[in-house]
């Protein structure tokens, strides 16, 4: 007998989850269009609906297709299974509905995409879930916020605008202190630059519209569990340690102590939300994860690229990259980011919105979008687009300036990619009269 | 009510009550493992007219008390605790370290043990001593370790039989999440059994063996020894070996043990 350690990550991208098909032998995983499957026989549906034998029902609740896609993921993450989403977004409401309701309570980093914003702070609390938004760099915040009706602690590895580097062990070990679960949005690290699991967090969302796709042509959301948290020990989990009269009385903690969180999650969320993920979008985000190690190393050693060119640059006020020593959280990315922070950044243009349009609109080879994780390079002027109604004040309040600019850089040519923004620059320094 | 807690032991009863008269199926785990490498079976019969007992061993998952250092004493106190909770006969499925179990309270309690089966079993079980010694001082390494000899290489890199999961990343969890030092207890109570062969061999209940096929901890060749060890049983031991499925079989083959299981405890 000898020991061999699992499989690296370049090769479950290519192979977690699939084996050539058994009828036809096909190598690609197939695409399977169907809603639902023929059962043998009487029994084994019976069996099937009960939860004696696994397989497959209906494509609301699982899909073979998607079913790849999942355990690819889950084999990426380190963690024990995971559910294909309709989007990110939807991967996150599964996440927080299986686990709270009317009268829960979440605390948040204050640092989140905006679509995560809004469902936390505006819409959540109409279905009775409030949230509280902390500094995620401030500790004792995360700590101070827990209430006794907190049900899950949530941050984004890199928080939206500032790249704040979420702490990942230390705001785990706080959540864990209280019995409470770390949900963390790993969305612009991929499991190739970092794997919350394993620095503790015990749930992963993605939007996997962003880099595990990569070419941007399909959207879609992940959600894993690392199959850690212990629901029972916890006590404040009754969705998965009392009976479910939904799903004949089962009570989920019972049936698997491990993947209590992800039967609810399917048996509840994706039964009677919905939001599952077409077999077709996951096929793509399936090619996409294929070469996901090898985009990840060619996005971070081009952002990397970029970050440093600009920081040097004399348009440039300030460059706000985590890989950069003057970034706040260096010392943190060089610990849990060790591979890279990401290939999504904002830098400060000195001066006026007029500025910045005139470097947006001197761009050849960024895409002036709103989106990021493409393999094609990405730019937006907040100012003047998703923040234009806001005042400069405003703007800074939000940790935006007017002359502010996100970048998520592709994997073009490096050297066109530097002679883009060279060429945004002189026509930023033109409207300043520099 | 699905569950049973009675003197700090913990037992999944497969989501239903027992009823009076119906017949009774006690599921053993094997070695750091708990009630729920039975959930999908133990759920089975619970609807199919048994009454269900899996319980978590003692130090064991839910289950409190300390962990019995032998399959022998193993083997006495799981037959006691089913006394409270049953006095008629029962079928008793036993895994890995749980079929040593077994095999041992069938030999020693030949009144009560109507009908036994041994799935993924093999007696003597020598554990090998990298892994024995692994269990006591590096825990994650032995838990890659065992990982690696009870799945097949499909369930590694291809596809679940239970879609959407990882298998070998569910029994990682499973086995972290056993107290320090019972997965030792566990494995040196394995290693330690030699009555085995002597115990096969006072058994008369109708008892079947159920192997994986690429099962590297027990091997399929190994469980034909216990086979023949098994001279009383009437008509000698029936043994399955389930296709493509390694020491993991209740999870990498689910479908393909129950039919098994099924074959020998609904249609004897």
């Amino acid at each position: 007998m000898t020991y061999r350690p699992v499989y690296a990550p370049a090769t479950l991208s290519l192979h977690a989850g699939q084996s050539p098909d058994s009828d036809h032998g096909a190598r690609a995983v197939p695409i399977h269009f169907t809603t639902s499957y023929v059962f043998a026989d009487a029994e084994q549906a019976a069996a099937r609906f009960n939860l004696e034998r696994p397989g497959h029902v209906y494509s609301r609740i699982s899909n073979p297709t998607c079913a790849v896609l999942e355990e690819r993921i889950a084999a990426l993450e380190g963690g024990i299974g995971a559910i294909a989403t309709a989007s990110g977004q939807a991967a996150l409401h599964l996440a927080i509905c299986t686990l709270t309701g009317a009268g829960g309570h979440i605390v948040a980093s204050r640092a989140l995409y905006g679509g995560s914003h809004n469902l936390l702070a505006y819409t959540l609390p109409r279905f009775g879930i409030e949230t509280t938004f902390v500094d995620p760099r401030d500790l004792d915040a995360w700590r101070d916020a827990i209430r006794p009706n907190t049900t899950l602690l949530f941050g984004e590895s890199l928080g939206n605008p500032g790249l704040d580097v979420l702490d990942i062990p230390t705001v785990a070990a706080i959540g864990h202190e209280h019995g409470l679960p770390l949900l963390v949005d790993a969305t612009l690290v991929t499991p190739c630059l970092q794997q919350p699991i394993e620095l503790g967090a015990d749930l992963v969302v993605h939007s996997a519209t962003k880099f595990l796709g990569g070419h941007g042509v399909a959207v879609g959301g992940l959600l894993v569990d690392g199959g850690r948290f212990d629901w029972q020990a916890s006590g404040r989990f009754p969705t998965l340690t009392k009976p479910y009269e939904g799903f004949h009385g089962m009570v989920f903690a019972e049936e698997s102590p491990i993947a209590a969180f992800l039967l609810r999650a399917r048996r509840e969320g994706l039964r009677d939300f919905g939001a599952c993920l077409s077999p077709m979008n996951a096929f793509q985000i399936l090619q996409g994860i294929e070469t996901l190690p090898l985009r990840m190393r060619a996005h971070v050693d081009n952002a990397e690229a970029l970050a440093t060119h600009l920081a040097q640059h004399p348009m440039v006020a300030r460059v706000g990259y985590p890989g950069l020593a003057d970034h706040p959280d260096h010392e943190i990315a060089q610990r849990l980011l060790p591979k890279g922070a990401g290939a999504v950044f904002s830098f400060e243009l000195k001066g006026s919105r007029a500025a910045g349009k005139a470097f947006i609109n001197a761009l050849r080879v960024f895409s002036h979008l709103a989106n990021v994780g493409d393999a094609k390079s990405l730019v937006i002027h907040p100012a003047s687009t998703t923040h234009f109604r806001m005042s400069a004040s405003d703007l800074a309040a939000a940790g935006i300036g007017e002359g502010t600019i996100r970048l998520s850089v592709g994997l073009e040519d490096t050297g066109d990619l530097i002679e883009d923004l060279e060429r945004g620059l002189r026509a930023a320094a033109k409207v300043e009269g520099r | 009510m699905s569950a049973h807690m009675q003197d700090a032991i913990y037992a999944y009863t497969g989501g239903r009550p027992a009823v009076a008269g119906q017949a009774t199926l006690v599921f053993v785990h094997g070695a750091g493992h708990d009630h729920s490498v039975w959930n999908m079976p133990a759920r089975h019969f619970a609807h199919q007219g048994f009454n269900v007992l899996a319980p978590d061993l003692p130090g064991h998952g839910r289950s409190a008390g300390e962990v019995l250092t032998s399959i022998e004493a193993t083997a006495d106190w799981l037959m006691s605790w089913i006394e409270g909770h049953t006095d008629g006969p029962i079928i008793l499925v036993g895994h890995s370290m749980g079929s040593l179990v077994a095999l041992r309270a069938a030999a020693e309690h030949p009144a009560r043990v109507a009908r036994l089966v041994l799935v993924g079993s093999v007696a003597p079980m020598p554990v090998a001593a990298p892994l024995l010694s692994a269990t006591l001082d590096a825990r994650d390494k032995a838990h890659a370790m065992i990982n690696q000899w009870s799945y097949t290489p499909e369930h590694h890199l291809g596809a679940s039989a239970q879609p959407g999961m990882v298998l070998t990343g569910v029994n990682r969890r499973l086995m972290e999440r056993s107290a320090p030092g019972v997965l030792h207890t566990d494995m040196a109570a394995c290693n330690a059994y030699t009555a085995g062969e002597a115990d096969a061999a006072r058994i008369s209940a109708p008892t079947r063996l159920i192997c994986g096929e690429r099962d590297q901890m027990t091997p399929p060749k190994a469980a034909r020894a216990l086979q023949t060890a098994l001279a009383k049983v009437p008509g000698g031991a029936h043994i399955i070996v389930l296709p493509n499925a390694g020491h993991a079989m209740m999870a990498e083959a689910p479908d393909a043990f129950l039919d098994a299981l099924r074959g020998f405890v609904v249609t004897p």
